[in-house]
């Protein structure tokens, strides 16, 4: 590959890759995200792969590999272009009939299309179905239409072509005023404005500054900056040069966790390409500035997330929080001005340029702009990845787009940010979702990651669960962090198992307060977050445990009982044959009993009942 | 030059300074347990909290590491500030319930009954506040022998492997600097014990008296990083020193100035 020397060049490449494809190609587009992949998707590869050959369309058909689509939840997809036809839940076995009738004939496999739960038709085009239809896919549009491992294919659908226009038209002050007007926050949770961001940056003296990308995303439940890595690797990178250029910075890095390897790889492939292709390395596109970026692979440490924690582990220390100030943009990598920024933010850039301010700061709320990526998982029927406008009610997130609660259980509480967030109950589900509504609610955006709890769930085991996390997490350095999250805990384990005493809930409510106070980091300052929502909006499960020595829920385990209802058992032995501790006593064709001293509440016989015999009873 | 202001009294300090010695120069107490002069400030025992006026809102932090800025405004003595420092050392007293040190603070804190210790807090006695002070000693005498491992409950500081260390002089640096006196150091028969490292050093003779007095690693470390130390500090024990130089001024017989003489052809270790 020739270098690309100027913007003309770029121009020309472009042309020429969109002249040697034929728009009506038929291609094959197979989502390898990680959740694809998981779910069969490289089964399904290989059987499309062979029957394709078989029938001799090799040259006829493209296969591409993409990136993650989104719709985990139907994964493996399939999406046959340029007709737009979506299968989900593919089987290796289904690559007969695909290549048979759809390649070969242009005919729909019914089986395969994806049908509306609530109107119970089948939808055929990707844009269609309601899980899709209702978002705002800004970023992550391309992510199954391009193979990541192809720059072509970024640059044909215009890639890098914001980098183009920006050194060849914008000073660096110019970059950096469109982003302010654009309004773009930091997408990795704080929200600072970036446009601020990078002008502080530019500001600050040094011979020499770096740019960095937070890819350390380690909040449980949230993938949406590894899909964007693995997906659209060159969208960050564009992103990420534009932000050089504009802070004056010559070197970037892209910190990224080695248990991401598929976005390892891509990542560095796109990097790979992007030196051969003459847009890293010196004198990018004629313009006299030059930029090298290079991944540094984080051990998995969530604390190394936070920013100075991230900045020490690149220069080789314990990946441990350093006091702030000096701020990053003043003394950060090396003590240089450094500029960090999330995957999504960077993301964002290429966008903005080519759209212009005014189109972003369009869409979203007042003071939140632009579009969020939210991980939906959790008791809901449509996990994945959703794009949506700042601003949209969690009432459209969780039903329209999300698609409700499965099993017709009841929606609880949704908790966003992750273990640095809250809980938001179902009192709120019409909050307009963006940074101040959810600060207001006592929650965080963070990541965006959304973890939909069910009427099944008992608050004060999620508020444990995102603790038994910062606790395990927390680097230990200041004793408020490392003993504070280690005795909330422990109450909240008392509690749980049926030993809390009055006054735990203003002790919890202290503790965090001297947490959030008085440590070091972010880490431990939103630590508490989890507990003090609960508390605030689930005060009354926190008593009826505490008090009554009952889980409202019926989900901790020391406080309930199952039982069986004689008059619904008919006998049939199922249950005793599934209980792993042999508490289930009867006869065949007799109602069962279930010896509590012996029982353990795993749940199997509940789950395992088909007559709805099991219930579960509050213990005291 | 800096002006700052603290519980309401005004000053000037340089720039580059923390809360903690701006405070200290103004002879406002702050207590502290992790931070030495000799060592950079880590802000690990988040006892010297204060806090930091920052237009309408009100920030704790540390002010061992927390640099002065002008026109910066502290309280040291508000209720909120009192009150967490006083759940700090409860925090650190669950961790550590045998240390006097600790008891000693709470009480001069006024604080009465601790309430993680009590049976119902699984105590853990980790006998260490992780404060690191001894790794920073460590650090700087030059032998690096101890660190932090591990994060979190788990975090303690320790050997590479746990196991005997093949870098520690014995110098005895982090047992001195410990607040709370967690550190070991026993000399027995002719060997030097350091429980904590679960290291022993055999320990050179005296050439005068031929007690055993300091361990051959460090003395060849001594020498090394002091170029100009007089030969005895590495042959003689500090009794026969001390001899040694009682001995010399009694030699010269002629009045203090001598004897001050006397003593500065000792090239100290400084």
């Amino acid at each position: 590959m020739k270098k690309i020397k100027s913007p003309d060049e770029l121009e020309e490449l472009r042309r020429s890759i969109l002249d040697s494809r034929d728009p009506s190609e038929v291609s094959v587009s197979i989502c390898r995200g990680t959740g694809c992949t998981a779910s069969g998707g490289e089964t399904v590869t290989t059987a499309l792969k062979d029957e394709i050959q078989k029938n001799g369309l090799k040259e006829k058909v493209q296969i591409r590999i993409t990136g993650c689509h989104g719709f985990c939840e139907q994964g493996p997809l399939v999406v046959i272009q340029p007709q737009g036809i979506f299968y989900r839940q593919v089987k290796p076995e289904d690559a007969k009939e695909i290549v048979s009738e759809t390649l070969m004939k242009g005919k729909v496999c019914e089986p395969l299309l994806y049908r509306d739960p609530v109107s119970k038709e089948r939808v055929i085009q990707e844009d269609e179905v309601p899980f899709y239809k209702q978002q705002q896919r800004i970023l992550l549009k391309n992510n199954g239409r391009i193979d990541p491992t192809n720059i072509e294919d970024y640059i044909a659908l215009g890639g890098y072509g914001a980098l183009v226009r920006v050194l060849s038209q914008m000073s660096p002050e110019e970059v950096i005023e469109t982003m302010k007007q654009s309004g773009l926050r930091g997408r990795g949770g704080a929200g600072f404005p970036t446009g601020r961001k990078w002008e502080i940056c530019r500001r600050a003296r040094g011979d020499s500054k770096y740019v960095i990308c937070n890819a350390d995303e380690g909040d449980p439940g949230a993938f949406q900056d590894r899909s964007l890595l693995e997906g659209n690797p060159h969208s960050v990178l564009e992103g990420m040069l534009i932000g050089a250029y504009s802070i004056g910075a010559r070197e970037g890095y892209i910190y990224v966790r080695t248990e991401y390897p598929l976005a390892v790889r891509n990542v560095e492939i796109a990097i790979r390409q992007l030196k051969e292709y003459g847009l890293s390395g010196e004198d990018i596109l004629n313009s006299g500035w030059g930029f090298t970026i290079t991944v540094n692979r984080g051990a998995g440490a969530f604390v190394c997330g936070e920013e100075t924690g991230l900045l020490a582990s690149i220069e080789g220390e314990v990946g441990e929080p350093r006091p702030r100030p000096p701020y990053p943009a003043e003394r950060g990598l090396w003590g240089k001005p450094t500029n960090i920024n999330n995957v999504k933010t960077w993301a964002s850039v290429p966008v903005i340029i080519n759209r212009g301010a005014k189109w972003y700061s369009g869409i979203g709320t007042e003071k939140s702009k632009g579009t969020m990526i939210f991980s939906l998982v959790g008791k809901i029927n449509n996990t994945g990845l959703v794009e949506v406008p700042m601003g949209i009610t969690l009432r459209e997130l969780i039903y329209t787009i999300g698609g409700g609660i499965p099993g017709g259980k009841k929606f609880k509480a949704v908790q966003t940010g992750g273990p640095s967030g809250g809980c938001i109950p179902e009192s709120l589900i019409d909050l307009a979702v963006d940074y101040e509504q959810l600060t207001r609610a006592g929650s965080i955006m963070g990541s965006g990651g959304m973890i939909v709890v069910d009427e099944d769930t008992c608050m004060i085991d999620v508020a444990r669960y995102f603790l038994d996390f910062t606790m395990k997490e927390s680097c230990g350095r200041c004793s408020s962090c490392r003993v504070g999250i280690q005795l909330m805990y422990q109450i909240l384990s008392d509690i749980i198992e049926g030993r809390g005493e009055e006054g735990d809930i203003e002790l919890l409510e202290e503790i965090s307060q001297a947490v959030i106070d008085t440590s070091l980091c972010a880490l431990g300052g939103t630590a508490p977050n989890p507990v003090l929502t609960t508390i605030r909006y689930f005060r009354d499960e926190y008593e009826a445990h505490i008090r009554e020595i009952r889980c409202p829920a019926k989900a901790c385990r020391h406080l309930i009982q199952y039982t069986i209802d004689e008059e619904k058992c008919n006998g049939c032995t199922r249950c005793l044959r599934l209980c792993p501790v042999e508490a289930v006593t009867g006869e065949k064709k007799k109602p069962h009993h279930i010896l509590q001293e012996r029982c353990t509440q795993c749940g199997a016989c509940l789950e395992g009942c088909r007559f709805g015999a099991v219930i579960i009873k509050d213990r005291f | 030059m800096v002006r700052i202001t603290i519980n309401g009294e005004k000053t000037q300090v340089p720039e580059g300074w923390t809360i903690l010695q701006a405070a200290k120069k103004m002879n406002i107490p702050i207590p502290t347990l992790c931070c030495r002069e000799m060592v950079s400030p880590y802000g690990a025992c988040r006892i010297c909290l204060v806090e930091i006026v920052d237009g309408e809102k009100l920030m704790i932090s540390t002010s061992c590491n927390y640099p002065v800025h002008e026109a910066m405004l502290v309280n040291t003595d508000s209720s909120r500030v009192l009150k967490a420092r006083q759940m700090m050392v409860e925090f650190l007293l669950f961790e550590c319930p045998n240390s006097q040190e600790l008891w000693d603070l709470a009480k001069e804190m006024g604080l009465e009954k601790p309430r993680f210790n009590t049976p119902r807090f699984k105590p853990v006695d980790k006998n260490c506040i992780l404060c690191g002070l001894c790794v920073r000693a460590c650090e700087l005498v030059g032998v690096n022998a101890i660190s932090f491992v591990n994060r979190g409950t788990h975090r303690e500081v320790t050997t590479p492997f746990k196991m005997a260390s093949d870098a520690c002089v014995g110098c005895g640096g982090c047992a001195f600097i410990c607040p709370i006196g967690a550190i070991k150091i026993e000399d027995k028969d002719d060997k030097r014990l350091l429980e904590n490292w679960k290291t022993e050093l055999r320990l050179n003779k005296c050439k005068a008296c031929g007690s055993p007095f300091a361990p051959e690693i460090e003395l060849r470390l001594l020498q090394e990083k002091l170029k100009n130390l007089a030969p005895e500090f590495l042959q003689l024990c500090s009794d026969c020193r001390r001899k040694n130089v009682s001995n010399k001024v009694k030699t010269l017989k002629t009045g203090p100035g001598r004897a001050y003489l006397a003593l500065s052809s000792l090239s100290s270790p400084r």
